[in-house]
């Protein structure tokens, strides 16, 4: 992305509008050189548990750092708004970053965030001067809630977590970007291809984030850096200000003056 | 005494958080905790005491999407 169209995440400058999960790569090797494919400054990580001595999570960590990019913990399987701030709070400590991906998960088979304990951790981490990055869904009051609550950027969704579907409610996205034009808007989860990721960024909004859609790619390299262009070439799109679509064709070539024109 | 360490029933010796995440062979690993679902700062593990029947959460860096 170019220097003159920086993207401001509450205290980050970024030039990338692409941030990228880190979860279900081949392997860390392939991990590492997908997110310098991608050119992204942003990853998501995790807390799991883990047994004493195994040492895997240190050294995806060693990792992760090596690449000097920021990370954004998330959430990821909290039910619950007091699950989600007990794992904020950890996630702090560990990371050293008050970024937190927050996600309240409210239903199994589609991974639709609980809105309500949603908007209530938010609200609590806010407080404790956590900058909350909630992965919502496209509802206008939750947005509107979740902004009283003190988050100054919204994830909604385009489709659930790891169906690569794409946009699953064009009209539910565009009426966000139009209600909230001052607010930094990410769309997470459902992009499965760099078409949708380009459709996205082609309705306004800031930024797209993105984890199977590379990690599953046959090569998730190349998927990265794909990801990456769509996102630009979106973005851009975007600025150029498209045309407005029409019902019936319109010549591109000057009608008057071709060849046997009887009109004339 | 027997507490729960991520999610396993456990016979431990540890009278501390601090002392447990030794006795479990943490050693130098970074690791966040959490005491019956709630964090406990890793400079207050030394001052936090177990109790048969707690939960204890010890959780490391994790890729994530």
């Amino acid at each position: 992305m170019s220097a003159g169209d920086p993207l401001t995440l509450y205290d980050a400058v970024l030039s990338s509008r692409l941030l990228l999960g880190t979860a279900r790569y081949p392997s860390p090797a392939i991990l590492a050189e997908a997110i310098k494919a991608s050119g992204c400054e942003v990853v998501t990580v995790s807390l799991r548990r883990e047994a004493g001595g195994s040492r895997a999570g240190e050294s995806f960590w060693r990792l992760i750092r090596d690449l000097g990019v920021r990370v954004l913990p998330n959430t990821a399987g909290c039910r619950t708004a007091k699950e989600a701030i007990a794992t904020a709070q950890m996630a702090r400590e560990v990371f050293g970053t008050n970024w937190i991906k927050l996600e309240v998960i409210g239903e199994e088979d589609t991974l639709q965030p609980d809105v309500f304990g949603l908007v209530e951790a938010a609200r609590a981490l806010s407080d404790e001067d956590f900058r909350v990055f909630p992965y919502t869904t496209d509802d206008l009051v939750v947005a509107e809630r979740l902004l009283d609550a003190g988050c100054r950027v919204l994830m909604p969704w385009a489709a659930p977590i790891g169906s690569g579907r794409g946009i699953n409610n064009a009209f539910g996205l565009r009426a966000l970007r139009a209600h909230f034009p001052g607010v930094p808007l990410i769309v997470d989860a459902g992009l499965g291809a760099p078409s949708h990721a380009a459709a996205v960024m082609e309705l306004g909004y800031d930024a797209a984030l993105l984890n199977t859609a590379v990690a599953l790619a046959g090569d998730p390299v190349s998927m990265a850096r794909a990801f990456a262009l769509s996102v630009e070439a979106g973005r851009k799109g975007y600025l150029a200000r498209p045309m407005t679509p029409r019902d019936f064709a319109e010549p591109s070539t000057p009608v008057i003056g071709h060849a046997f024109d009887e009109s004339a | 005494m027997q507490i729960s360490v991520n999610g396993l029933t456990r016979e431990v010796e540890a009278q501390t958080l601090a002392l447990l995440i030794e006795e479990l062979g943490y050693g130098t690993q970074t690791v966040a905790t959490a005491l019956n679902h709630e964090f406990v700062r890793s400079k207050d593990r030394s001052d936090t005491k177990l109790r048969e029947g707690d939960a204890v959460e010890i959780l490391t860096p994790r890729q994530g999407g």
